[in-house]
């Protein structure tokens, strides 16, 4: 699984952070999301998929 | 109960493309039909007010999925053809083109209307934002004018006004209440709001009704406030709200009051769900009847709604949650923040315009509030939703 932030959408909601916060943080100063592990493991892919479906910008895009 | 043969989505917007995704995503493999009343393929709202009108994105940034990934989903995209009757004991759409469409399971995801200020429609220059055509339609008129009032001062107008000063334009804000968004945000938070529109050069005329719109040969040419004071205008823009799309659903034998009432699985009948603006559902949890017009809402309830058409009982149980973005200032609200609640800030300060703040009502915790700290705010919701239980009084 490879996953990308466009952090021009990104509405700085934190809903990824909820999600899987193995994989998604948010930046102190403006909350706009970063990605902690492009790459993650296989038990953590469940969470990054429901990431990216509640993201309310669509701004995490998964290749699996 | 199994799953239905086939699955009719009556909205193609947000809460509607969502449901059909959850649907896929779920495993369905039925016929799945998403019917719109606009010609356009689904798009998202929030940047209309923002990004599309400012110009900063060409009108496909806002598309929610690429051609492809519609493509994948494997449904039929039914489009510029509104629903106008439900037959609900035979689960059949009737659409202004004549279509009827039957399915075994229906979900009415058909939004809301802005409404609209009276003799408003003869005149030209005023306008609504709900619809991409509408952002357009308002933005080629800002082009070519110098001075916008806004009517309303929630949310939207507030957006609204904020772009439109980026823009060049000279703004006014009118509304009923002291400070935007008093309504949503009380009114300490919101004060700090008609600083920040005032500082940026908004002009705000508050605390006063509209009594109407005049204009000369058919184009407006200012909004008249109960006070006798009369705002001219090149262009006008009516954000005061928004009703549910319900009127198609008369005579169909379901309840419309606010919404489509449905019960806490988001069910309006037998086979029959509703998504997104226009359901108003039960919220178990909060033990009272709700009905939320904000993005998130319409992803999450579209995840319950296609869980229970596939046989799940899911009750449907969110935190509440919305943002807004006026000039730098990026608000982020998670919970209730009833009228009259106790504001707190427990990060940042006011002075430095960077705060969070949590909202109590009889010392309990029903919603925290952000000022240009999203991931701080973010970090508080915990506290609101160990409180949802707990709720109910202060919604009462």
């Amino acid at each position: 699984m490879k996953v990308t932030i466009d952090q021009d959408k990104c509405v700085a909601s934190g809903q990824c952070v909820v999600a899987a916060a193995d994989v998604f943080d948010q930046r102190d100063e403006d909350g706009i999301a970063v990605l902690l592990n492009p790459d993650p493991p296989a038990e953590q892919a469940a969470d990054v998929r429901h990431a990216a479906v509640v993201c309310p910008a669509l701004a995490i895009h998964i290749e699996e | 109960m199994n799953a239905p043969s086939s699955v009719l989505v009556v909205g193609a917007s947000a809460a509607g493309l969502a449901t059909a995704e959850a649907l896929r995503r779920k495993g369905y493999q039925g016929g799945l039909t998403v019917l719109g009343a606009e010609p356009h393929l689904p798009y998202d709202r929030p940047p209309l007010s923002k990004q599309v009108l400012s110009g900063t994105w060409e009108p496909e940034r806002a598309r929610l999925r690429p051609q492809a990934a519609l493509s994948a989903l494997d449904a039929e995209f039914v489009l510029a053809d509104p629903a106008v009757g439900l037959d609900t004991a035979a689960r059949t759409v009737h659409t202004a083109s004549g279509r009827a469409l039957r399915a075994g399971a229906v979900v009415v995801a058909t939004g809301v209307r802005p409404r609209m200020l009276a003799g408003q429609a003869d005149l030209a220059g005023v306008h609504v934002l709900r619809t991409l055509d509408d952002a357009l339609a308002l933005r080629a008129d800002l082009l070519d004018s110098s001075r916008l009032v806004v009517v309303g001062e929630g949310v939207l107008g507030a957006e609204i006004a904020a772009t439109a000063r980026g823009m060049g334009l000279e703004v006014t804000m009118a509304g009923p209440q002291p400070a935007p968004m008093a309504g949503q945000i009380g009114p300490s938070v919101a004060s700090l709001l008609a600083e920040l529109h005032t500082e940026r050069g908004v002009r705000l005329r508050l605390g006063a009704g509209v009594s109407h719109l005049s204009g000369h040969h058919g184009r407006v040419t200012g909004v008249c406030l109960d006070t006798g004071e009369v705002l001219p205008a090149d262009v006008v823009v009516v954000a005061i709200g928004a009703d549910p799309v319900t009127g198609w659903l008369t005579g169909s034998g379901l309840r419309a009051d606010s919404g489509l009432v449905c019960d806490s699985r988001c069910r309006a009948a037998e086979g029959i769900y509703a998504v997104g603006d226009v359901a108003r559902w039960h919220h178990d949890r909060l033990g009272t009847s709700m009905r939320l017009e904000n993005r998130t809402n319409a992803t999450e309830q579209a995840n319950t709604v296609a869980a229970n058409i596939l046989g799940d009982d899911q009750p449907y149980r969110p935190v509440p949650y919305f943002w807004t973005d006026q000039f730098d200032v990026k608000i982020q609200v998670h919970g209730v923040l009833p009228a009259g609640a106790e504001v707190t800030v427990v990060d940042g300060d006011l002075a430095s315009r960077r705060f969070v703040a949590l909202y109590r009502h009889d010392g309990r915790v029903t919603g925290v509030l952000g000022w240009n700290m999203p991931k701080q705010t973010r970090l508080r919701r915990q506290e609101v939703v160990d409180a949802l239980p707990d709720l109910a009084p202060a919604l009462g």
